[in-house]
């Protein structure tokens, strides 16, 4: 019986590593300038963990094969230093692994929270609310208009509490339910959240941040591909998370600008 | 014997007047100035409902007709209605079709039963925020029954639906059953009023309100038109 339970744990083992092996399940097609790090040090974290996991399954079943019907006059082994000697070990060898990925991997965690835009990055604020997505961008003159949360009015679309009657830098700020950019542009996203916690991911984009109310998170980026985009809210946030989603459009810098004159024709 | 059939022929014609001298007031609701610019409203998150419109739907913040017509506007008599404590029983229904409501502005009597109705192939949660009455929000997926609602105190009650933000609307709740809501040529009606003085108030979810102060005397129809000032933004 226990020989079974061994084979069983091999099998089971082998079969699960396949499809990783095989790569049947790949990750979407990367769009952006950083994703290629991210994407490696994906696999690299893949190929250990499925290491580590394949040799303990196997290290498990050769004990359980071994040492499971011990004779009467068997005596019970200790591992050396007794269960002291193993918790440290553990957690040197868990440590190790987990401080190497850490290592490794900051270069591309780095890449996009550790160093600033470049001075001309394209800024867009991206406002997350219960439960849309809106995006906010400067306009001709470049500057923000200031924003004001208790004139919030999502009735007459005035999501992110703008003044124009008295702000004039607010007038010519395009708001949009739809984000486009230009391709192979970097994009300055600042973010910040009207009512609870959210996230902005873009699987293609290899970009997933959270929204914390009170914060403004700011990332950047670059696509690299023109095409279309769903941008998803992955954190629970409520009844309507389900339904919380709004496209990335990256386009030809002249479609960009087309869309642009669009758009500000309809503020 | 002759008593009696004088005051019979009295009593008729007492009933007979006060039904033969109902009075109308109507009128138009106007605005002067240039009211703010209605923005398109995006649905492409919700495609079902975007495709229900071949052109962008616009807010209705302010919605505007030919001459300088008002539409919207709640005109109701607010002092001296008949008919204060009479709910009417006739069904009245708040519909989000195209991730709209339908009517925008809907008006009803107190305690006047209303049925919400969805009409979209996705799901709403309609959230009333009233000050006075009780406030709920209620979620209400594709195909399932009406919502049976009703508020017992007089108040206007901005609507957003929780999960579409651009999904804006009111209701009405009055003590009266004289009311209109003005459409298209920003024109209005109230009749049926027995004479006496009353003051009728027009609402505007934007631009306030104005009233005007009227009397009945017969089967007559008074002119009462209202002018709201339209502030750009």
């Amino acid at each position: 019986m226990a020989k079974f339970f061994a084979v069983t744990i091999i099998v089971i083992a082998i079969l699960s590593a396949i499809p990783i092996l095989r790569h049947t399940w790949v990750a979407p097609e990367d769009i952006s300038t950083h994703g290629g790090l991210i994407d490696e040090q994906m696999s690299e974290t893949m190929a250990e963990a499925g290491i580590s996991f394949l040799a303990a399954q196997f290290v498990l079943a050769f004990f359980i094969w071994k040492f499971s019907n011990p004779g009467p006059d068997a005596k019970i082994k200790k591992f050396p230093g007794g269960a002291k000697g193993l918790v440290i070990a553990a957690i040197l060898v868990v440590g190790i692994e987990v401080m190497a990925l850490g290592i490794f991997g900051v270069k591309a965690w780095a890449n996009v929270y550790l160093t600033p835009p470049s001075a001309d990055a394209m800024p867009i604020q991206v406002q997350a609310g219960q439960f849309a997505f809106y995006f906010r961008y400067p306009g001709p003159d470049g500057t923000f208009g200031a924003t004001h949360p208790e004139m919030i009015s999502e009735g007459s679309q005035n999501f992110f509490g703008l003044d124009p009657e008295h702000d004039v830098d607010s007038r010519d700020d395009i708001v949009a339910a739809e984000m486009a950019i230009p391709v192979n542009k970097e994009i300055h996203l600042l973010m910040h959240s009207k009512d609870v916690g959210h996230s902005f991911y873009v699987r293609e984009l290899r970009v997933q941040q959270d929204f914390v109310p009170g914060l403004d998170v700011s990332l950047h980026f670059t696509a690299t591909k023109i095409g279309k985009y769903e941008i998803v809210c992955t954190q629970l946030c409520g009844l309507g998370h389900y339904n919380m989603k709004a496209y990335l459009e990256v386009m030809s810098q002249q479609d960009f600008d087309d869309w642009m004159k669009k758009e500000a024709a309809m503020q | 014997m002759r008593t009696k059939q004088m005051l019979l022929a009295f009593l008729m014609l007492l009933v007979g007047s006060s039904l033969m001298f109902a009075g109308t007031v109507s009128g138009k609701v106007t605005y002067t100035g240039t009211p703010a610019h209605q923005k398109p409203i995006d649905m492409s998150k919700e495609p079902s409902c975007a495709k229900q419109h071949a052109t962008p739907v616009t807010t209705e913040t302010v919605v505007t007709g030919a001459n300088n017509a008002l539409d919207n506007v709640v005109v109701y008599v607010s002092a001296g209605a008949p008919d204060e404590g009479q709910v009417p029983t006739q069904a009245i229904t708040y519909t989000q079709k195209g991730c709209q409501y339908i009517p925008h502005v809907l008006a009803m009597h107190v305690n006047q039963e209303f049925d919400i109705i969805n009409d979209d192939q996705t799901s709403h949660n309609i959230h009333p925020l009233p000050k006075v009455n009780i406030e709920w929000n209620k979620s209400q997926p594709p195909g399932t029954p009406p919502i049976k609602e009703k508020y017992d105190k007089p108040e206007f009650i901005e609507v957003k639906c929780n999960i579409h933000p651009w999904m804006h609307g009111y209701f009405a709740v009055l003590k009266t059953s004289h009311y209109d809501v003005s459409k298209e040529a920003g024109d209005f009606k109230l009749p049926n009023l027995p004479p006496g003085k009353y003051t009728i108030t027009a609402w505007h979810e934007k631009y306030g309100t104005q009233t005007a102060d009227v009397t009945i005397t017969g089967n007559e129809t008074k002119d009462v038109n209202f002018t709201f000032k339209a502030t750009p933004y």
